[in-house]
């Protein structure tokens, strides 16, 4: 089980997104399982080719995942998924 | 009921609407988002808009009570389509939405970068056009490419009120495209455009028409502001003729509107060249022409005569009926009561406008 947490930015359109525990193995599963309890978030976080959005981060164990493309990233029991918003200007 | 104006700026959809000719900001919507598109399917008067998100993405809205809700409709997606073999692609921009006829109602026509044409029968699920993806000219770099963006972009669609069959797609950069049989095939309709960006400035495909409109009351006359002058067909796209101005002014822009009923007058706002994108000696000035193209009138009744930095981009320019409005990049909002004669400023204080739309 892994903690994931989101940007407040997210819940101006997802208005009940908070915090939760999440089963997943990968990266995509946990943002596929995100997106069973917050249906729609993963147009919001991916490409339509399915890569990670250019302006979105996300952290594992603290550190920005490595795969972008594919989303394999290995998920473990305990780990701390964040979901942030890359800094931009404007 | 009182006319409205939609506005769809880089940080919200603003409303405006007008009583005896005074014009008001009745709401705001998506308050602080980039609105990068507006449509008003005047079949049923839902208001599509879309939103470029810096993070999220493109998104789509509709409403069907003049704005006060909102449903988001599912993205048009490329999924498993490839931008070209190995490239795969993703949407980056909805650019324009076209309703298909009276007699396809909930039809829809979407046009976005990197140059795909979806197509909707109910207004609930986009579905590429395939026909057109597969195109070969679109395949390929020399014919089909990002200008001022990184990937071609369908910015106009007008469709033949005789036939919901037949439609004309403007693509920057790409040029004009037709279709006879509902998007099943596509011919290319670029015949007397010029392209002075490339070696052969005459191809049959690789041009950049800047905005396309189309004249309701005669349908073979197609107006286009292109990046290399003011072109209009007579005939239906099989041959574009250049009325820009014979002194070289108007030429360059972005803006153009045309007369509903009348298929010799329209208006553009030009820039002063592709190089100075600028009013001409920074006076903002509308242009006006009621005979196809032959000449043009300067119109800078109620507008700046010094110092005007305005830019007006493709979409920001609307007509119907005597009214016509724009907006500038620089957050200046105009409208006219006398089909363009004599202009007001409702605003001064808008973030850059992108795209505006009558209700």
């Amino acid at each position: 089980m892994a903690r994931v947490k989101f940007t407040s930015a997210l819940n101006r359109f997802f208005p009940t997104l908070t915090e939760f525990d999440i089963e997943a193995n990968t990266v995509r599963e946990a943002l596929q399982n995100i997106d069973q309890v917050h249906p729609g978030i993963l147009t919001y976080l991916l490409e339509d080719n399915g890569q990670l959005r250019k302006h979105v981060n996300i952290f594992l164990r603290g550190e920005l995942i490595t795969d972008r493309e594919h989303l394999n990233d290995a998920i473990q029991s305990r780990d701390e998924l964040i979901i942030f918003q890359a800094l931009s200007g404007g | 009921m009182s006319t409205k104006l939609i506005v769809g700026s880089s940080k919200g959809l603003i409303v405006f609407s007008e009583q005896t000719g005074r014009w008001d900001c009745i709401s705001v919507q998506f308050e602080g988002l980039p609105v990068s598109m507006v449509y008003v399917d005047d079949r049923t008067n839902t208001w599509w808009v879309a939103l470029s998100h810096r993070h999220w993405g493109e998104k789509l809205h509709c409403s069907t009570d003049e704005g006060q809700s909102w449903e988001e409709v599912v993205t048009p997606a490329y999924h498993d389509h490839f931008y070209r073999p190995g490239k795969p692609a993703s949407l980056k921009k909805i650019w324009v939405i076209q309703h298909a006829g009276a007699d396809r109602p909930g039809g829809l026509w979407l046009g976005t970068e990197p140059g795909g044409l979806f197509y909707s029968p109910d207004g609930k699920e986009f579905k590429l056009v395939e026909s057109l993806w597969n195109h070969p000219s679109r395949l390929d770099p020399n014919q089909w490419f990002g200008a001022g963006k990184d990937y071609p972009f369908i910015h106009s669609i007008v469709l033949d009120p005789r036939d919901s069959r037949h439609l004309y797609i403007g693509v920057s950069c790409a040029g004009v495209f037709e279709t006879h049989d509902h998007g099943k095939s596509w011919d290319a309709k670029n015949k007397g455009l010029v392209a002075a960006y490339l070696p052969n400035p005459t191809p049959e495909v690789g041009h950049d028409p800047h905005r396309m409109l189309l004249c309701p009351a005669n349908p073979d006359v197609i107006w286009q502001q292109n990046h290399c002058g003011i072109f209009r067909t007579v005939n239906g796209g099989e041959l574009w003729q250049d009325i820009s101005g014979s002194t070289g002014f108007p030429k360059y822009g972005f803006a153009l509107a045309i007369d509903e009923y009348d298929p010799e007058t329209a208006w553009v706002i030009p820039a002063q060249s592709d190089e100075k994108r600028i009013p001409f000696n920074l006076k903002l000035t509308v242009c006006r022409t009621g005979d196809g193209g032959r000449t043009w009138k300067d119109i800078q009744d109620g507008l700046p005569n010094a110092n005007a930095f305005d830019l007006v981009l493709r979409h920001a320019f609307v007509k119907k009926g005597e009214l016509l409005a724009f907006g500038t990049n620089n957050g200046n909002l105009y409208t006219s009561h006398d089909s363009g004669s004599s202009w007001k400023v409702i605003s001064k204080h808008l973030p850059m406008t992108n795209y505006l739309a009558f209700a």
